[in-house]
């Protein structure tokens, strides 16, 4: 069974040079009560975020960048926020671009154990520049590597106490996937029923993949 | 950019589409697209961050800040919608289920390549789903104006921003003009009231066939 703490109980098991995944796109179903702890945490430090976007300015992740916390950032698109291509420009952190999609399959292909996969996305672009090529049936395909992280930072609708887990409409987006992708899965939700409550059809993460349940401080999502 | 220039353009695009369709609606002018589609024409709409049957602006009172589109603005929930992760959507994105994407463009190559992901000197810190939709999508139809801020032409012969594809698009559509991009060159099926072959000519950067004949050349 997972655990319900607080925030900061489960930011705790983050530790110095970690890579974090955080769920959302742009704010929406990014869990920002966790965010709001990891700047508290000690261990938050040199860390690398793998997420869609760093925030907004001052706001959800875009908070851990003057806070000095982030190493480097993998993710599709970071122009929504211009601090963080001030920070790329003073060499304060280093970015990987991904193609959104190939971002999603790469978090998928990282909890789904496979090794690599082969992506037409990008392809004949800058973004192919010094990667391996294949052609697979006349057209160009990239090598992509699967993304794991040592955390996972998710935002959910509801989670029964087992851990199981439903989103709110476009607030899904990365956060299944990442479910699948860390060594420990936080999860902030809005509610938590008792086991048995949440009808199996609508479990979206199953409860396997998930540690640690926090109760969000913020907007429903 | 007046709103009437990206109406007129949203007008012409959504002219070109086709009743039942699933359709990705990019950032700018093409999200314009939804509201002007003509009598007996309805499309589905699918957003990149994980909704199919997404629907118009809700007031108000009933916006739900969970309900959002790829350019993070409210939107509604229509019947026979559903939900989807990242993953999940890009499968369906890249996998050929989007039938039309519509997408804006800061310029477009003579053989009808697209570049609208990053500015050259820039750092490249953006691209979002862009290159996903022009892999994937069965159809790319770029909406655009046809002259960049400073007036020169956006369709060139060699684009000097980077391309987002090796594959080209296969509609142009501006607010004074329609190519359709064919055997690796643009064929001009629409010219606007009121422009002139010779003023397309004068303001596009790259060489065109005319074919003006109707229906026929869009097929």
């Amino acid at each position: 069974m997972v655990s319900v703490c607080s925030p900061a109980e489960a930011l705790a098991h983050v530790q110095p040079g970690d890579t974090v995944m955080v769920g959302g796109f742009g704010l929406v179903g990014q869990p920002l009560t966790l965010v709001a702890a990891l700047l508290e945490a000690d261990g938050a430090r040199d860390l690398t975020i793998v997420s869609n976007n760093l925030g907004e300015p001052g706001r959800g992740l875009g908070r851990l960048l003057p806070a000095r916390r982030v190493k480097k950032a993998i993710g599709s698109y970071f122009t929504s926020n211009r601090e963080v291509v001030e920070a790329h420009l003073d060499g304060e952190i280093e970015v990987e671009l991904l193609p959104q999609g190939t971002l999603g399959e790469s978090i998928r292909a990282g909890g789904a154990g496979i090794g690599a996969f082969y992506v037409r996305t990008g392809a004949g672009t800058l973004l192919a520049e010094g990667r391996e090529e294949r052609v697979i049936d006349g057209e160009r395909y990239l090598l992509q590597f699967p993304l794991r992280a040592d955390v996972a930072l998710i935002r959910a609708a509801k989670a029964d106490r087992l851990g199981n887990l439903a989103y709110a409409r476009t607030a899904r987006n990365f956060n299944p996937d990442m479910a699948t992708a860390a060594k420990i899965v936080i999860a902030e939700v809005d509610e938590i029923v008792e086991v048995g409550e949440l009808p199996p059809e609508e479990v979206v993460t199953p409860h396997l993949f998930v540690d640690h349940l926090v109760r969000s401080e913020g907007a429903p999502a | 950019m007046s709103s009437s220039v990206s109406v007129a353009i949203a007008q012409r695009v959504a002219a070109h589409l086709r009743d039942g369709e699933v359709v990705n609606l990019g950032i700018g002018i093409p999200t314009l697209v939804a509201d002007h589609l003509p009598d007996g024409v309805d499309v589905v709409l699918q957003t990149e961050n994980g909704m199919l049957g997404v629907g118009p602006t809700p007031a108000e009172g009933e916006i739900d800040p969970n309900l959002v589109n790829a350019g993070k603005l409210p939107v509604s929930e229509l019947p026979g919608a559903s939900y989807f992760a990242s993953s999940a959507s890009f499968g369906m994105i890249r996998g050929a289920h989007v039938d039309t994407a519509i997408l804006g463009a800061l310029q477009l190559d003579g053989s009808g390549r697209i570049a609208n992901w990053s500015i050259p000197g820039k750092p490249i810190l953006g691209v979002g789903g862009a290159m996903d939709l022009l892999v994937g999508a069965r159809r790319v139809i770029a909406a655009t104006t046809h002259l960049a801020k400073d007036g020169t032409p956006k369709i060139v012969a060699e684009a000097s921003f980077p391309l987002t594809a090796d594959r080209p698009v296969d509609l142009i559509v501006t607010e004074h003009a329609t190519f359709v991009v064919r055997d690796g060159g643009l064929a001009l099926v629409e010219v606007a009231d009121g422009t002139t072959v010779d003023w397309l000519r004068e303001h596009t950067g790259a060489s065109f066939a005319v074919a003006l004949d109707g229906a026929e050349a869009l097929r």
